[in-house]
């Protein structure tokens, strides 16, 4: 995990110096908030008139998206995070992470709010129908994944954020949260292969 | 600490499973003998987690609270969607109980997991 440089190392990159002034971190970007409002109200009214071409543009942009991201934060940026220096790891997370924290829950909440809704209309939710184990075996998936991100990963990313904004953090609390981070990034990464597998069985059946 | 975080985490994951349970049943209406089990233990826990934080002494309330409020936010957004989505789906009486109480836990268990684990780790000034 790229754990050699000392705490001092992080904490010397994230003080402020009279040079180069250290930019306060904004956790959640506000400017990204109008595109969420947006996908809120989109997916409202897709619900609420059954509007089937926006529930399932909901349902597979944010799908595609929530899976995308997982695998490619889990399996592509996690290892090379893992690996960079604890400073450049730090710089890195701080423009990253708090545009994590607005694009996750939106693009999961695209996708559940709206699947449960296909499925209905598909007909999937009916015990008699052939896609109905599928389907109950996505609902657990999507489960471990929803408790993993929601108990582990997401306290973490805002911890993280919080205890760069210190006028000194700790480079080895840092360090903990981000393998935490970066550990469950790789683990719902691997959880979405499965979701991968369920839907494209669901869509071809 | 106190396992705050951790009680919450497992409020969150017993709503979770008994979401699942409500789910796999639909549209046929669900046993709710099981998925009732759950959310009492879920509101227990969320209860004990709510106790040992209000005593805990040296604690960064002004973090927890700022933490806390805009989570609460998010999350009341994202389980008024589900809970708009059960409704406009027909589901009523005690179903539609049980699935606003579960979501009233998730609503209440993420920020309270995300408030705690930033605010343990802040200055209590």
């Amino acid at each position: 995990m790229g754990g050699t440089v000392s705490e001092d190392t992080i904490v010397g990159a994230l003080a402020p110096s009279h040079a180069h002034p250290r930019e306060k971190i904004q956790v959640v970007p506000l400017a990204g908030l109008p595109f969420v409002a947006l996908a809120v109200i989109f997916v409202a009214l897709s619900i609420g008139f059954n509007w089937r071409w926006g529930l399932m543009f909901n349902h597979v942009v944010g799908g595609g998206l929530w899976t995308g991201i997982d695998l490619f934060v889990g399996f592509v940026i996690g290892p090379i995070l893992g690996r960079l220096s604890v400073p450049a790891r730090a710089e890195f997370a701080a423009r990253f992470m708090p545009k994590m924290v607005i694009i996750m829950p939106t693009v999961v909440m695209m996708t559940l709010a709206t699947g449960f809704q296909v499925a209905r209309q598909l007909g999937n939710l009916a015990a008699s129908s052939p896609n109905h184990a599928w389907l109950i075996v996505s609902f657990c998936v999507v489960g471990v994944m929803a408790g993993v991100a929601l108990s582990v990963l997401e306290p973490a990313n805002i911890a993280v954020l919080y205890e760069m904004n210190k006028p000194v953090p700790s480079g080895e609390r840092i360090g903990r949260l981000m393998k935490r981070f970066i550990y469950t990034a790789g683990l719902t990464g691997a959880m979405q292969i499965a979701t991968l597998v369920i839907m494209t069985r669901l869509g071809s059946r | 600490m106190p396992p705050v975080a951790w009680l919450s985490s497992l409020a969150l994951v017993l709503v979770i499973v008994g979401g699942i349970l409500l789910a796999s049943y639909a549209p046929r209406p669900a046993p709710l003998g099981l998925a009732t089990a759950l959310l009492v233990v879920a509101i227990a826990l969320m209860v004990v987690a709510a106790g040992l934080l209000a005593r805990i002494k040296e604690f960064a309330w002004v973090t927890f609270g700022v933490v806390f409020k805009w989570a609460l936010l998010a999350y009341v957004i994202v389980a008024g969607m589900i809970e708009f989505a059960f409704v406009h789906d027909h589901t009523r009486g005690s179903s539609l109980v049980l699935v606003t109480l579960m979501l009233t836990v998730f609503a209440l268990s993420v920020p309270t997991t995300i408030a705690f684990t930033t605010a343990r780790f802040a200055d209590p000034t």
